[in-house]
């Protein structure tokens, strides 16, 4: 007897969303309704799941009743639940904020697409074949691009274009990756492909190698690893900043199939790709972390400013992840809930300033709620760049913790906490300019075309969008004081990804017994 | 053959990438279409090359066949590809027609100019 929980996050937003077009697309109360209710039993679905793997079980749905490796298999162990519990959470504030500030009204099929794109995500997580894999970055790509180019203007469009290229570019590499790794092993099933590499000769592995790193450049595009990390700050700056908020858990899902596919496959113990990755991925991790922090202090723009503080997120998330060992990968975890978090309420904080004061960091008179918005961008501010008390720091202490006897141990401390402190520097920067110079300056003058709204904001303070930001910041306190629990689940997690026999037993061993 | 079939795929993807370099919105998307091409030729031949060979095992012989797992990959690549250029396009159209420009290089916008993110 299958669960067919299982297939229950991929099934449920994609009857919802065509639901969503073709039944209620005039009632817009309605789309909110059921794509709010989508969101809940998404949440609770992922939370029964989760709490079925607590000890230890992998589960397999055969997709079709197909046995593994000829069907397409959806592979549940405590990775794949972490990720997908992390997915339904961000949705919902996420998309609390997108109703409650109005930007679903902006422009068609918002919510349809919304739940397109959770359902590519939550895919992703789940699968456990390497080509469905590819089709799930699909799904969630082109409903990402939908989202990106939400209520439209010019330079939107524009960064929508560079965005769209870029990743169809990486889709296609994607392919040749797959299709080079097929012609060596003759299988695209993940776990299959892990018995499959361990058996190849060692003088026989030149095209496996190349699959190897095409596969982890498709990953590290994702990722946002430098250098390939071009097309994020302009696609996040300038799409919706709820939309954004939701891409802080894409860059995840690159960062989840880099820990998946090199613990599973290409695991530190296979002789023929031992060496590949090592070399350079922790030096890119570093400069991403580098380039992420520099981008924020140097970013004129709250979008830029945000979407640098993701990328600086992403490469001490990097770092964690390219250490590869068992303690380090514990701590990527913990640092990955911890950053979507953190990411997406800086995100959506932006936005509130934006709202009121346009897109620019630069002096302008005090806005509507000004001291609560300055009191959320603070914490959003210490939360990304790592300070006390927020999770954040206990993350960064964590990755410096495992790198104990590593030989770029120096060079990782030295980046870490630089990185740190200028991202620290560029935050305060950003938050006095918006925040206090503003009290300096003369009254405007009371012809301005932006009164109206302005008035507007001030009298009618919407709820919505503020319980969303407390929602993210009430979620990144918890991880705070439940450190123990979730730095204890993560080292469970880390140690079941390093021991992949049972998820590889499980897989293909179904039908065998 | 094995010499027809990789040329292609090579050429394609250079021409491919040499239009993509172009930074205009339509050699970009006839580079991606190229590019695409390439890659789905590239996927057929993962399963090796046979020609007159039917894509079933024989139970009763040993009959030369191939592969049908790569025209299955190549059949769904396809599909996702054609979707994609016609997303492309539109999106390429939206900019194109709001700023009647076609590069894909963002302008630099003075500072502190216009509310629009």
């Amino acid at each position: 007897m299958i669960d067919h929980l299982l297939i229950a996050p991929v099934v449920l937003p994609a009857l919802v969303a065509p639901f969503i077009i073709m039944a209620v697309r005039h009632h817009l109360d309605l789309q909110r309704i059921f794509s709010l209710a989508s969101v809940v039993l998404l949440a609770a679905i992922s939370l029964t799941l989760a709490a079925q793997t607590l000890d230890g079980t992998v589960k397999v749905y055969e997709l079709g009743d197909w046995p593994a490796p000829f069907g397409i298999v959806l592979v549940l162990d405590r990775l794949s639940a972490m990720m997908i519990v992390l997915t339904s959470l961000l949705a919902l504030p996420v998309l609390l904020y997108a109703i409650g500030s109005g930007w679903d009204t902006r422009g068609a099929n918002f919510h349809a697409l919304f739940q397109f794109q959770l359902m590519g995500i939550m895919g992703a997580f789940l699968t456990g074949d390497a080509f469905n894999l590819f089709v799930f970055f699909e799904v969630l790509l082109i409903a990402s691009y939908g989202l990106m180019i939400h209520s439209g203007g010019t330079r939107r469009f524009q960064a929508g274009v560079q965005y769209v290229v870029f990743n169809l570019l990486g889709s296609t590499l994607f392919l040749f990756a797959l299709g080079t790794l097929y012609s060596v092993t003759g299988t695209l099933n993940m776990a299959d492909l892990a018995v499959k590499v361990a058996q190849i000769p060692a003088e026989d592995t030149a095209l496996l190698r190349v699959g190897a790193v095409m596969l982890l450049l498709v990953f590290a595009i994702k990722a946002s690893l430098l250098p390939l990390h071009f097309w994020l700050p302009s696609a996040y700056a300038n799409a919706p900043m709820p939309v954004a908020a939701l891409f802080a858990i894409m860059t995840k899902v690159g960062a989840y199939s880099i820990l998946r596919i090199y613990t599973l496959v290409f695991g530190p113990e296979v002789e023929a790709t031992a060496g590949l990755t090592e070399a350079w991925l922790m030096p890119a991790a570093l400069l991403t972390l580098g380039a992420g922090a520099i981008g924020v202090l140097g970013s004129n723009k709250l979008g830029r400013l945000a979407a640098f503080g993701a990328i600086a997120s992403m490469g001490t998330l990097l770092i964690a992840i390219s250490l590869f060992t068992p303690s380090a990968a514990a701590a990527a975890l913990y640092y990955l809930v911890h950053s979507t978090l953190a990411a997406a309420l800086l995100f959506l904080v932006a936005d509130l300033v934006m709202e009121r004061q346009g897109p620019w960091i630069q002096a302008q008179l005090p806005m509507p709620q000004t001291g609560l918005i300055s009191a959320l961008f603070f914490a959003a501010a210490i939360a990304l760049a790592g300070m006390p008390p927020l999770s954040g720091f206990l993350g960064k202490l964590l990755v410096l913790d495992a790198t104990r006897g590593v030989d770029l141990a120096a060079w990782i401390w030295a980046v870490i906490l630089a990185g740190s402190l200028i991202t620290i520097i560029g935050m305060a920067r950003a938050g006095s300019l918006l925040f206090w110079k503003g009290h300096g300056l003369p009254p405007r003058d009371t012809d301005t075309s932006e009164e109206p709204p302005l008035e507007d904001l001030a009298a009618r303070p919407a709820q919505l969008p503020f319980a969303a930001c407390f929602g993210l910041l009430g979620g990144l306190v918890a991880l705070t004081v439940f450190a123990g629990p979730a730095t204890r689940y993560a080292e469970a997690t880390a140690a079941q990804l390093y021991a992949p026999t049972a998820y590889i037993e499980t897989v293909l061993g179904r039908h065998a017994e | 053959m094995e010499l027809l079939v990789a040329s292609a795929v090579g050429i394609l993807t250079a021409a491919g990438i040499y239009l993509i370099l172009r930074r205009r919105s339509f050699p970009v998307i006839l580079g991606l279409s190229l590019i695409t091409y390439a890659v789905n030729v590239f996927l057929f031949a993962t399963g090796r090359l046979a020609t007159g060979a039917p894509p079933i095992l024989n139970k009763y012989q040993e009959v030369a066949y191939t592969d049908p797992l790569p025209q299955a990959l190549v059949l769904t690549a396809i599909v996702i590809s054609f979707g994609m250029t016609a997303v492309v396009v539109m999106i390429a159209l939206g900019a194109y027609l709001s700023s009647r420009d076609d590069r894909t290089a963002m302008p630099v916008e003075p500072e502190g100019a216009g509310d629009d993110a």
